[in-house]
């Protein structure tokens, strides 16, 4: 995890954010984020977000779920412990169906929805940096890592010209980490993020 | 913007060659199946196909009266292909009807085996099931089902063909879908109770009188309305190849694709659920139906059935790009096509001739109702615009994205 500035800038409006996501990306800068209160159709594209593997792992997993009923039941069935149940043969597929069915669920949707909270960087106790606490409420928040070629102050104009507003600068973790948001502030050398003027 | 299709004389040519053939294998088969084993093989072999092909056509109306009472937008964009599609009911339905009219009244095929008065009376399950499988219940019902799909089918496609030339106006969108979601209401509790309940009891079930399984007419609902949504796919895929359909695009293949892979996964599971009650219970009269399948001489084709029908789908449309790509949705739509179509051959065909047997002439025959399909739906994609202009849904399919 690194410790990282931000350029943060707000919009009121799906209407000014597409086209100033599309702005930022044509003049170049990297976009760290977009926060929005409502999951936005298209707003991956525009950001140019590869597709998600997420399905490929919830594949993986089910195949695992899978292969570990059948091979668990066959095993336990045929050699570990024989049973005669209902005269039926020691090796029942049909009657292994609906079990091998709710392992392969069971597997990939757990291991799905781990996986969605790793990637997404959520976990009990982990903290995350708000750029703007109205983000989750009413307003579209970018923030655009300021990386060695980044021009702050350019950077906040050229926002401010795109229908930006409450444009500021934050130096604040990039990544998740451990801990207390009241201790945070030692992440950061100057202290806490700039308050807002909402 | 290509709105009125016009039939381009190569799908003529092919759909009167298909029929051609069809007729033909019909001709060669009065001929070839004499005697009573063999005309059995004929008529079963007319029966399957009729009902499968009458059934699939008929998912077109489902999905149009599905999508309606859900107040699905999407499939506004390509609409009058299901209701192109849906407009074969009525002429299927009379062939259907005619060929059933032939197995119960004229007393020379051997299909039915309740129809024979002196069996029944010596046979206390048949006696008892006397009532419900009785040639005036059985008329009865195939007149009032096929009729009322007919009519209903007839009244949507005029309804939406009406409603082009209204206005756009929002008190005329407010009619347009309060009355289609009354007459999709309607067809829905007519189409449940007769190919959710009992039709495919009467139709097919009723082969192999002695047995009974309540799954089976869900089983052949899935069947159809995986293999109706596969054809829907298929014109869709064709119109648009061919330049129509400006307003479809991969996000409506998409969907339609993700209905087939859903609904194939559906078709397993009411696959396994009637296969595996039976086999748990392991009652003879029950097993009766599944013995010459799983354990006799239809073993492969009951096995090939579950992997072109779950298998495949299953693991070829598991993927995006693959659903949103035409060719191979092209592709899985005729293997979902002729993979039902070998489900409803190994229905039938155990209970009627009982031998495996080469399939020529239930395949020529299949290619011929498949000629009678495209000739009739490309005929009425000519009837009317291709777009329903004046729907309230338009933009909201224009705008679709999954």
């Amino acid at each position: 995890m690194a410790v990282k500035n931000f350029v943060v800038a707000s919009f009121d409006d799906e209407a000014v954010l597409f086209p100033a996501v599309k702005k930022v990306r044509t003049a170049g800068y990297k976009i760290h984020d977009v926060y929005t209160p409502f999951p936005v159709h298209g707003l991956d594209h525009a950001m140019g977000l590869r597709e998600t593997s997420l399905h490929t792992a919830g594949f993986v997993y089910g195949i695992t779920g899978t292969t570990t009923a059948l091979s668990c039941m066959s095993w336990i069935f045929t050699t570990d412990w024989p049973m005669n149940i209902g005269g039926k043969p020691h090796f029942p597929l049909p009657a292994f169906i609906p079990i091998t069915f709710e392992l392969t669920v069971l597997f990939s949707a757990v291991g799905m929805v781990l996986t969605f909270c790793y990637l997404c960087q959520l976990a009990p106790f982990v903290k995350k940096h708000i750029f703007h606490p109205r983000q989750t409420d009413d307003l579209f928040v970018m923030a655009i890592e300021v990386t060695a070629k980044t021009n702050a102050e350019e950077l906040k104009k050229f926002l401010a010209g795109i229908g930006g507003t409450q444009i500021n600068e934050q130096r604040a973790e990039a990544g998740w980490w451990y801990g207390r948001f009241d201790r945070e502030d030692r992440l950061f050398e100057n202290k806490r993020p700039e308050p807002v003027n909402a | 913007m290509k709105d009125q299709f016009v039939v381009p004389a190569r799908l003529k040519t092919t759909s009167f060659v298909l029929m051609g053939i069809g007729l033909l294998t019909l001709l060669i088969g009065l001929f070839a199946f004499q005697g009573e084993h063999g005309s059995t093989r004929f008529w079963a072999g007319l029966l399957q196909n009729s009902t499968f092909f009458l059934l699939i056509v008929l998912a077109s109306t489902f999905f149009i009266a599905a999508t309606t009472l859900a107040h699905g937008g999407w499939q506004i964009g390509f609409r009058r292909v299901p209701e192109a599609i849906s407009m074969a009911v009525p002429v299927l339905g009379g062939i259907l009807f005619l060929l059933l009219m032939i197995l119960v009244f004229t007393g020379k095929t051997h299909i039915y085996h309740w129809l024979d008065a002196e069996h029944v009376a010596h046979d206390p399950i048949l006696t008892w099931k006397a009532p419900f499988l009785s040639k005036a219940f059985f008329t009865i019902a195939a007149v009032l089902t096929i009729g009322l799909w007919s009519y209903f089918t007839l009244r949507l496609r005029k309804m939406s063909i009406e409603q082009d030339s209204w206005d756009l106006s929002k008190e005329t969108g407010k009619r347009i879908i309060w009355r289609n979601t009354v007459w999709c209401g309607g067809f829905l509790v007519i189409y449940v109770l007769s190919v959710g309940s009992t039709t495919p009891w009467m139709w097919l079930m009723s082969i192999d009188a002695h047995w009974y399984s309540t799954m089976y007419s869900w089983y052949t609902f899935a069947s159809t309305w995986v293999s109706g949504l596969a054809l829907i796919s298929l014109f869709v895929i064709y119109l648009k190849r061919n330049g129509y359909l400006p307003m479809v695009n991969e996000e409506h293949l998409h969907d339609l694709g993700k209905f087939c892979f859903a609904f194939s996964i559906f078709w397993a599971y009411l696959w396994f659920s009637q296969y595996m009650l039976i086999w748990y219970a392991n009652m003879p009269e029950e097993i009766v139906y599944f013995k010459p399948r799983v354990w006799g001489e239809w073993r492969p084709i009951f096995f090939l059935n579950l992997v072109i029908n779950f298998i495949t789908p299953l693991l070829f449309l598991m993927k995006r790009d693959t659903k949103r790509n035409y060719s191979s949705m092209a592709f899985i739509a005729v293997v979902i096509i002729f993979g039902h179509w070998l489900d409803f051959w190994q229905m039938v065909g155990p209970g009627t001739y009982q031998h495996l047997v080469f399939p020529w002439f239930e395949f020529g025959i299949g290619l011929g109702f498949v000629g009678l399909i495209v000739f009739l739906v490309s005929n009425q994609l000519t009837k009317a615009a291709l777009v329903p202009k004046t729907h309230p849904y338009l933009k909201e399919s224009i705008i679709h994205h999954t």
